[in-house]
């Protein structure tokens, strides 16, 4: 057993555990985008940053791949953390405002401006599309092309791929894929219709009517409120 | 030029048929047809066993090689930090405006293509352009005529015999 | 290449060493050595050798003289070069025609040819030995030195300057415990750019428990502005092989690989020509020298990718994967190249190996500054007047490199900062160059010591365009993996460019300032984690120049092109027509002898006409 402290709480792991998996054990929540249990860890998207270490040598790391060591000193959500999470779901925004997944994280952790150019892709470099293809499709269609600011993922000479057996794996694990409450056709590239809700169906029901928890995206709540706050602005 | 599958084939043998020999046997063959063909690729594929999805990934990744043809005559411009500093880029200019293409294309006649690498190493001698392994020193935009009309020459000197 | 006789243990190689030292030494013949590497090559040094070996023979010279043609003499400035030994006579700059002179008046009647001598750039005076130059003086060249001495594609004379002397002493008297010991007490830190202590690091190998194990030459240089390690694989491609031969034997390697770019053509035929050498003299291979230790070396190509300098990017490269980093730990130190104990060392630090055997762990901490020891040589390029490579040892000033070595900036401009580290290192201005140059010093200032380019900057040199130099380089070189790599360097692209084309807005330089900060936390590897640093350098040196950029919309060293126009002036233009024949867009007019009219709205400041000019007519403001 490896002896570790995160936020303070003494906890083990066993061999071969990321610092995210003991964390997932034990219940502490750390945000992941491109981390899927079923595939191997990337360490690409930098949202699951966690500091470790203390003092002027401290530092981030994605706790998606850095192994639980002995004597390792874990915060999750120090200012360092935070401020640095938020910029990296800005720079998410800017490159798939259409994504739910991304826009309710920058809801969750306040993110509520994009001050980056809007270079819509639709995606954002997961990857994991490419290991769901690889590692649990065994397809092998797909993949990371070029480097750098040039890079992107396609299918050999952007052609239809003689591997790819239209298995839908890679829409199905996509987090780009999923659109987000206020829609592609939205006015701003930041969503934050969670934040900004009221819920006009509890003046009507003693229950929430949303089904599944999934605040919002019926739209009728987001698009009511914005009417009132418009008329009370009006009427000021 | 066609791709003949037994001289890939010898590139991939040459290095024990080893995957990690994988960069090398790209290299061969970038040396072979001044790119990587299609089918080259596919061939390399089958007889590594590798994914022929890996081999692009590798093929993109890497500066060296190049997926459509280059042109007969490689117009490399340095771009390095010193060369930089003493005027680079405004060779880089002149040879898009006489060549009428940016960096990284090729004429439509495909004699020339441009390129620029980030470092040569030959600092002292910047700003330098290399065109077909021939290093030309102090470059500078007055000079990029002449080496180009160096190069057309030969052209017409190949056509006439 | 010619025959090389097998030599089977320690005590026939010190004896063959004596011999080829002693066959040195007793060499009545003037040698004449011309220096070929790869610039000296670009400036001509073939047609002059070709020609020299012409005048020694019409002047009946070939039994009198010896032609040695070797590496990187360091002084590229002065390229093609020729010293003669044993009077140390150094001629610069010689072209084909000057080898008769050469031949029939130096070598034949002794007499010194005054064009050919190096003119000191500050005293005005001319100088007629290599020790006396200004730019070797204040040099301390224990690695680059031999370059001028020997032929680096023949074993032999690197057998006669006491080559592979420390190996034989290694495998003759010490355990690897005991090599690895020396190097620890020598202080030695790697030259690559971390400067993490190599025998530490060799020790961590040594101990590891699995096997087999491994040891890498990262000869990826990949620093647009820094080529020390070309010039070390060109010149002395011995020095590097018998360091790695000690090392492996140190930390117990059987294999050892050579990653080395593309781009050095030169470098990779020597070193496969050393390699071959070294096998057919015993010195690689199995039993080597009568032990039991067993070593061989495989030459691996880099295809064009600076993040392959990266430890376990070059790592995946060597595997035939792309160049990826992955995290640390586990390091390569415990597991490295396909999974196994690696030591990855770089060019210079493997160079030094032989040396600190040979003379021991107390010379070499003694020179350079508590914390940083020995020499490290650095790539003086940009607007410099005395371009070349300086060894320098640690703790030697910014201002004495530059200034007294260097010979200051040319046309008498102004210095405005000194660039060190590559696009991970900073830009320092000028109250900085009393700064002693040592690892804790430059990181301290907000530069690193990186693998040791340092480019001189002017005062026509603007920062804002510096930076985004830097941020396209890396944006590009990104391997494109973490978010905060990718698009950190290509948003700062992006900010610092609108800024460059005057779309810059107040708010950006916070803003700048904040994206930096992120990139640097959120970043997996050395590439991300400093690209924020030409940024961060230049905001916190040169903060005015972006202002004036975003406020003001001018650029004050006249480069971006967006803040400035170029202008004719009228009382010192000749009508000589030189920069209408060169505009590429027409847009002067004039007639022969009549002031020339600059047309604005043609122009696009392409620069032509401001280096036809020879009248100083253009102006740039």
């Amino acid at each position: 057993m490896i002896n570790l402290k995160i936020n303070g709480l003494e906890v083990k792991a066993e061999e071969g555990w990321t610092v995210l998996e003991t964390a997932k054990f034990y219940g502490l929540e750390i945000p992941t985008l491109c981390y899927n249990e079923g595939l191997s860890p990337y360490g690409g998207c930098r949202l699951c940053l966690v500091e470790i270490g203390e003092g002027p040598k401290a530092k981030l790391v994605s706790s998606c791949t850095y192994p639980a060591e002995e004597g390792l000193i874990v915060r999750t959500d120090t200012k360092r953390v935070i401020e640095t999470r938020k910029m990296m779901i800005e720079l998410m925004l800017s490159l798939a405002p259409n994504s739910k997944v991304i826009q309710d994280l920058a809801s969750k952790f306040g993110v509520t401006q994009v001050r980056f150019k809007i270079r819509n892709e639709e995606c954002i470099l997961c990857g994991l599309c490419v290991r769901m293809c690889a590692e649990q499709m065994d397809g092998r269609a797909i993949g990371f092309q070029h480097r750098g600011y040039k890079r992107k993922i396609s299918t050999p000479f952007d052609i239809r791929s003689e591997e790819c057996r239209l298995c839908g794996g890679c829409i199905y694990i996509c987090p780009a894929c999923q659109l987000r409450c206020q829609g592609p056709e939205a006015e701003t590239a930041v969503c934050n219709a969670c934040l900004n809700m009221d819920p006009t169906c509890l003046d009507h029901y003693d229950d929430l009517q949303c089904w599944m928890y999934d605040a919002g995206r019926c739209g009728t709540c987001v698009r009511e409120s914005k009417e009132k706050s418009k008329e009370q602005t009006s009427k000021q | 030029m066609e791709v003949q599958e037994l001289k890939v084939k010898s590139f991939v043998t040459k290095y024990h048929s080893e995957k990690k020999a994988l960069i090398s046997v790209l290299q061969d063959i970038q040396e072979e047809y001044n790119y990587l063909p299609q089918e080259a690729l596919k061939i390399v594929s089958d007889t590594l066993g590798i994914p022929l999805i890996d081999i692009i990934g590798v093929a993109t990744f890497y500066r060296a090689f190049s997926l459509e043809p280059r042109g007969k005559h490689l117009v490399t411009v340095c771009m390095g930090t010193a060369c930089h500093v003493r005027g680079g880029p405004k060779i880089l200019e002149e040879f898009e405006r006489k060549l009428n293409i940016t960096a990284g294309e090729t004429t439509e006649d495909r004699q020339f293509s441009l390129e620029t690498v980030a470092c040569l190493g030959c600092c002292a001698i910047g700003p330098v352009v290399v065109v077909d392994g021939d290093y030309h020193a102090q470059t500078s935009i007055r000079k990029v005529g002449s080496i180009l009309k160096k190069y057309m020459k030969k052209e017409k000197k190949n056509e006439s015999n | 290449m010619k025959a090389i006789k097998k030599i089977k243990t320690t005590e026939d190689l010190t004896q063959a060493i004596q011999y080829q030292i002693q066959k040195r030494q007793s060499e009545k013949k003037p040698v004449l050595t011309v220096s070929a590497g790869t610039c000296g090559q670009a400036r001509g040094s073939l047609k002059v050798i070709d020609s020299l070996k012409k005048a020694i023979q019409k002047n009946s010279l070939e039994d009198k003289v010896k032609i040695k043609v070797t590496g990187c003499h360091g002084f590229c400035e002065a390229e093609p070069n020729i010293i003669i030994q044993p009077q140390d006579i150094f001629y610069q700059k010689v072209q084909p025609k000057d080898t008769e002179d050469i031949a029939s008046q130096t070598i034949i009647n002794n007499e010194i040819i005054d064009r050919l001598l190096f003119s000191d750039p500050i005293s005005k005076t001319t100088v007629l030995k290599e020790n006396d130059i200004s730019f070797y003086k204040k040099q301390k060249r224990i690695l680059l030195g031999d370059n001028a001495l020997i032929d680096p594609t023949d074993i032999d004379d690197y057998l006669s300057v006491g080559g592979y002397g420390s190996l034989a002493k290694v495998l003759s008297e010490m355990t690897p415990e005991e090599v690895i010991e020396i190097i620890k007490q020598s202080g030695l830190r790697g030259r690559g750019g971390a400067g993490f202590p190599a025998g530490y690091k060799w020790e961590f190998t040594r101990k590891a428990k699995e096997s087999p194990k491994y040891i890498i030459c990262n000869a990826d240089e990949g620093d647009p502005g820094a080529y020390m390690d070309r010039s070390l694989l060109e010149g002395n491609p011995h020095r590097v092989l018998e360091g790695m031969i000690i090392g492996a034997y140190a930390v117990g390697a059987e294999e050892g690989t050579i990653y080395v770019r593309d781009e050095y053509p030169l470098a990779v035929k020597h070193i496969f020509l050393a390699i071959a050498q070294a096998e057919n003299m015993g010195l690689l291979g199995e039993k080597i020298l009568g032990t039991d230790f067993n070593f061989t070396i495989h030459v691996s190509k880099g295809a064009g990718a600076f993040v392959c300098g990266e430890e376990t990017a070059l790592i995946a490269s060597v595997e035939g994967r792309i160049g990826e980093p992955r995290q640390r730990p586990p390091f390569p130190a415990l597991k490295g190249l396909w999974k196994y104990p690696t030591n990855i060392n770089n060019v210079e630090t493997w160079a030094n190996v032989p040396l600190i055997i040979e003379k021991g762990a107390g010379w070499f901490s003694k020179i350079g500054t508590k914390g940083s020891k020995g020499t490290k040589i650095f790539s003086l390029v940009g607007k410099i007047n005395n371009t070349g490579l300086v060894e320098v040892p640690m703790g030697i000033t910014l201002r004495e490199v530059i200034f007294e070595i260097g010979g200051g900036i040319p046309g008498g401009k102004e210095f405005k900062a000194v660039q060190t580290g590559g696009p991970s290192g900073g830009c320092l201005p000028k109250n900085k160059l009393d700064l002693p140059i040592d690892y804790e010093g430059l990181t301290e200032a907000g530069s690193i010591m990186g693998s040791g380019g340092m480019i001189v900057m002017d005062e026509n040199t603007c920062m804002v365009d510096v930076a985004k130099y830097f941020l396209n380089f890396l944006r590009d070189e990104s391997c494109g993996k973490c978010l905060s790599c990718r698009e950190g360097t290509q948003r700062m692209w992006e900010i610092v460019t609108d800024i460059s084309e005057g779309k810059g807005k107040e708010s950006d330089i916070q803003f700048l300032e904040q994206l930096a900060q992120a990139t640097k936390d959120a970043s997996l590897c050395g590439l991300g984690q400093t690209a924020a640093n030409p940024v961060l350098s230049t905001l916190r040196y040169f903060r005015d120049e972006y202002i004036a950029h975003v406020k003001d919309k001018t650029c004050p060293a006249g480069v971006c092109k967006n803040l400035i126009t170029y202008s004719i002036l009228e009382d010192k233009c000749t009508g000589c027509l030189a920069c209408i024949k060169v505009c590429p867009q027409e847009a002067i007019s004039g007639e022969l002898k009549k002031v020339h009219v600059l047309d604005q709205e043609k122009c696009i400041k392409c620069g032509a006409c401001f280096e036809a000019c020879q009248f100083d007519a253009i102006k740039i403001e």
